[in-house]
């Protein structure tokens, strides 16, 4: 398992990509906290970067790298290795780097400048965010044979998770402004984890957000500590459950 | 030592493999022919485990490959068309497989690596390599470890004939050291002096399984072409 | 100045009136022995120590004053001290255990329809009602400190309570742990200066039916709903803080049914809203600085020319709520820290008008868990969208004449 993980993360380095990123990100959050007046708004506007972007970049770069890698997979299945290994090498290559490079990028940047726990929510739940999108970058690629379609399917993933599903709630919301589903909607949200971290740094930082009758049911929920831990378990399951499912179909993969 | 037991593949509606049996023992040469699609390099990667069979089994030895990975540190395989990692020199490549295999508990045999002289082009990368040089590392890693069943699929195409015939040399005196090795290859006149046997399939069906000696008898055919000629124009 | 005239003829008074002394080694034990040896204008002086006097009854002109604070407790069965005369000054006691009633409003000190009371420098200590003025005039309650552990609203008091009084001066006074901080129904020409209310159940200062009064320099922080200030006209608040009001219903200030008033000058910081407008008309919105709010200001469509004018608006949520289209109400030369517009002839002025409210806010306001969305990418894009066309946010609320820079404030 070390050798193969050695070897992706020499291979993932040796692309410029990793790199680049970590770069765009160690400039990007520099400039957002040198440009904003105070670090606690500096953190609100990386915390618009942690959801989007990393998101994004880890999807991406982790179904092409796949879709790339296949010689390399061809290569390593006929060698005396466990499948399950070397899937979860790929995994873990993959995660390691990109946190790295957000652990870098964003990290640092949050540590020097406000390393409040707000921030240590920020970094925690970028964290995890890049790891989830890898798991599902892995699934997809795993499932889609064909390169360009897996790679279609991962943006849609991504728009779906960034943008198509806080449509879909608000559509719920109004379908049934009638009826109190505030309790509900806490459920809601932990199908998906953009929106899960987006609330767990949220009520860490900018409690006026959270108003009215509502605000107090999730302050209530996602505030305590029993909240913030079933929210963290929450994000681990998207880790575990994609990244299960993709060493599965792995094992049964046709190379 | 390989036994293949009514396996069966099928991609979409297309059937791979259909119900083939098939026993290898150590110390034989087999040659695996069939038209183009017939399911030769399906067959390959099945019992390399690199394709699972939808149903019947495979034995290495006596034991199931679908629950062992082990196994495949016994197999030297060298693919149609060997596929590396892009951005991996050749040296890194070789050195990353020795890591892989763990050779400790082998000896390592880096004859053909010495005679292609792979090992002035170290700092090279994958990508630059031509299909040529490529066989060439694919065939040096196959043989590197010195495993017990050789599995070379194409091995001389796109080979220069000097190469080819290096190749072959190794073939042979693997072969003779008492170990399985399966080939498959279009060019069927360079497998008259290797072979022993032949494994011919057409449309995933196991047509036959002989020693060459057989065939030649059957067929009344000196040449391996000629005898496979004689088959395939009955088959029609 | 009426201030100053009165405690010059209380002190001119005092130089020819008697001094009665009670006390543990005085002659008069009690205090109630005390005050019934005194006539008009004399001085009762009461030594240290912890009275019960059951329930002191002051009827006649009096000054009551304790010298190193006495104690005087009511062992939660009475009310402490009655003001039932004019001209009454009490200082420098702690007043504490007041009886709790739901029928009576028993007070810690109760001024009975008095005129020229004063009530300086007590502490009041886990009383029902703290200071109760009905029918007072010309009061003036000064540096008390009162404190009350109130656990629900059914069973506790207002800090200070003044009902149908006029005149009255509340300065400098803290209280906390009480329903009401301060408590205004009918209360006229009367002004609340430099008082601090916080910790308070309900409301830090709840104003009802009182014209023409003014609070200055107060603090209102971390009240159960903030500030109320209802039914009333002619009030001006100036220069006051509203600060961490948090909750369901928390405001900094809720207007409700104002006419004719002025807020100036104010601080308002980290309130769920700041400012929550409803039937408010003829309010002149001034110099305040709006900042780290959950809304700074919600004006609801019921509100008519409510102007709103070189206010700084800082880091809040939402800066502006309505829940109509119609907006008879006026935004002008305000600073807003959203604004992304530019100024091509330097006049730090904005050239473009700023649109103080979002579509977000338009959405929550009508379906209030939409707030989990908060910060999302698809809100981002909706306001974004709504900014180049607006369709849901109202047409003409906007600020004409945005600052490029804050206002010193």
């Amino acid at each position: 398992m070390k050798k193969i993980l050695k070897y992706v993360i020499i291979d993932i380095l040796r692309n410029k990509i990793v790199l680049a990123y970590t770069i765009f990100l160690l400039v990007l959050s520099l400039s957002i906290f040198n440009l904003e007046d105070s670090s606690a708004k500096g953190i609100l506007s990386l915390l618009n970067i942690v959801l989007i972007i990393v998101p994004m970049v880890s999807i991406l770069f982790s179904a092409i790298y796949i879709y790339n890698s296949a010689e390399f997979l061809e290569l390593l299945v006929s060698q005396p290795l466990k499948r399950k290994t070397i899937w979860l090498s790929m995994f873990g290559g993959l995660s390691v780097s990109l946190i790295t490079a957000f652990l870098i990028g964003v990290g640092i940047p949050v540590l020097l400048y406000e390393a409040s726990p707000t921030g240590i929510i920020l970094i925690v739940s970028g964290v995890l965010l890049t790891t989830i999108f890898v798991a599902i970058a892995l699934l997809a690629a795993v499932s889609i044979r064909d390169k360009a379609r897996g790679i279609g399917t991962v943006i849609l993933l991504w728009l779906y998770f960034s943008l198509l599903f806080d449509g879909i709630v608000l559509f719920i919301l109004f379908q049934f402004a009638d009826y109190p589903i505030e309790k509900a909607m806490i459920g809601i949200t932990a199908l998906n984890p953009i929106g899960l971290s987006r609330i767990l740094v949220l009520l860490k930082m900018d409690v006026s957000a959270m108003m009215g009758y509502t605000g107090a049911v999730f302050r209530d929920f996602f505030g305590t500590t029993a909240g913030m831990i079933i929210s963290l378990l929450t994000l681990l399951l998207w880790i575990v459950l994609p990244g299960w499912m993709s060493v599965k179909k792995f094992n049964k993969k046709d190379l | 030592m390989i036994i293949a037991n009514n396996i069966n593949k099928k991609f979409g509606r297309l059937k791979a493999l259909d119900n083939v049996s098939v026993s290898c023992n150590k110390g034989e040469c087999i040659a695996l022919i069939g038209p183009n699609g017939s399911g030769k390099t399906t067959f390959i990667k099945a019992i390399l485990g690199m394709v699972l069979c939808d149903s019947g089994f495979i034995t290495f030895n006596d034991k199931n490959i679908l629950h062992d990975w082990a196994y495949r540190s016994k197999i030297g395989y060298m693919p149609q068309i060997g596929r590396y990692p892009d951005n991996m020199s050749i040296g890194q490549l070789i050195a990353m497989m020795k890591d892989i295999r763990n050779p400790a508990t082998v000896k390592l045999d880096d004859e053909l690596i010495n005679k292609f002289e792979l090992d002035k082009l170290y700092d090279k990368r994958m990508r630059t390599l031509s299909g040529g040089t490529r066989q060439k590392v694919s065939a040096s890693l196959a043989f590197l470890f010195n495993p017990e069943v050789l599995i070379l699929d194409e091995p001389t195409a796109g080979l220069d004939p000097v190469a080819a015939e290096i190749l072959k040399e190794k073939i042979v005196a693997e072969k003779a050291k008492g170990k399985l090795v399966l080939i498959t290859s279009h060019i069927l006149s360079e497998l008259d002096d290797l072979v022993s046997q032949v494994i011919y399939l057409q449309d995933g069906k196991l047509i036959f399984h002989k020693k060459i000696e057989e065939l030649r008898a059957d067929t009344g055919q000196e040449k391996l072409s000629k005898a496979i000629a004689t088959v395939m124009l009955k088959g029609r | 100045m009426k201030i100053v005239l009165f405690i010059l003829s209380c002190i001119s008074l005092q130089s020819y009136a008697t001094v009665i002394k009670a006390g543990r080694q005085q002659q008069n034990k009690s205090v109630s022995a005390a005050i019934a040896l005194a006539h008009p204008g004399d001085t009762v002086l009461v030594d240290a120590g912890v009275y019960y006097e059951k329930n002191l009854i002051i009827n006649k002109s009096i000054v009551l004053k304790g010298i190193n604070r006495p104690v005087l407790d009511a062992e939660k069965k009475y009310e402490n001290i009655s003001v039932k005369a004019d001209n009454v000054i009490i200082e420098g006691f702690v007043l504490q255990h007041t009886a709790v009633s739901s029928v009576t409003d028993y007070a810690a000190i109760k001024i009975y329809d008095s005129r020229n009371v004063s009530v300086i420098n007590n502490i009041i200590n886990d009383a029902f009602f703290g200071v109760y003025s009905q029918y007072g005039i010309n009061c003036l309650i000064k540096n008390n400190t009162l404190t009350a552990y109130a656990k629900t609203e059914q069973s506790s008091g207002n800090g200070i309570h003044c009902w149908k009084s006029d005149s009255m001066q509340i300065i400098g006074n803290t209280i906390t742990g009480h329903r009401d901080g301060i408590y205004f129904e009918f209360v006229t020409n009367s002004v609340i200066w430099r008082n601090q209310s916080f910790n308070n159940l309900r409301y830090g200062l709840h104003f009802m039916f009182s014209n023409d009064d003014a609070y200055i320099n107060n603090i209102f922080q971390n009240n159960g709903a903030g500030v109320a200030v209802m039914f009333s006209k002619g009030v001006k608040m100036f220069n006051n803080f509203f600060k961490e009001n948090w909750g369901d219903a928390a405001y900094g200030i809720l207007l409700k049914e104002i006419n004719d008033s002025y807020i100036e000058g104010n601080h308002f910081e980290k309130n769920t809203s700041a400012i929550y407008a409803e039937g408010a008309n003829r309010i002149y919105v001034k110099r305040n600085v709006f900042k780290n709010n959950g809304w700074a200001f919600k004006i609801q469509a019921s509100c008519s020319d409510v102007i709103l004018e070189y206010n700084n608006f800082l880091g809040n949520t939402f800066d502006v709520g309505t829940n109509g289209s119609l907006v008879l109400n006026r935004f002008n030369n305000n600073y807003w820290d959203k604004y992304e517009g530019y100024d091509l002839n330097r006049d730090k002025i904005g050239d473009v008008p700023y649109r103080p409210v979002s579509m977000y806010s338009m959405i929550v306001e009508r379906n209030p868990p939409a707030v989990i969305l908060f910060h999302s990418l698809i809100v981002s894009l909706m306001d974004k969208s709504e900014k180049v066309i607006p369709s849901l946010t109202p047409e003409n609320l906007k600020d004409e004449h945005p600052m490029m820079k804050p206002l010193l404030l």
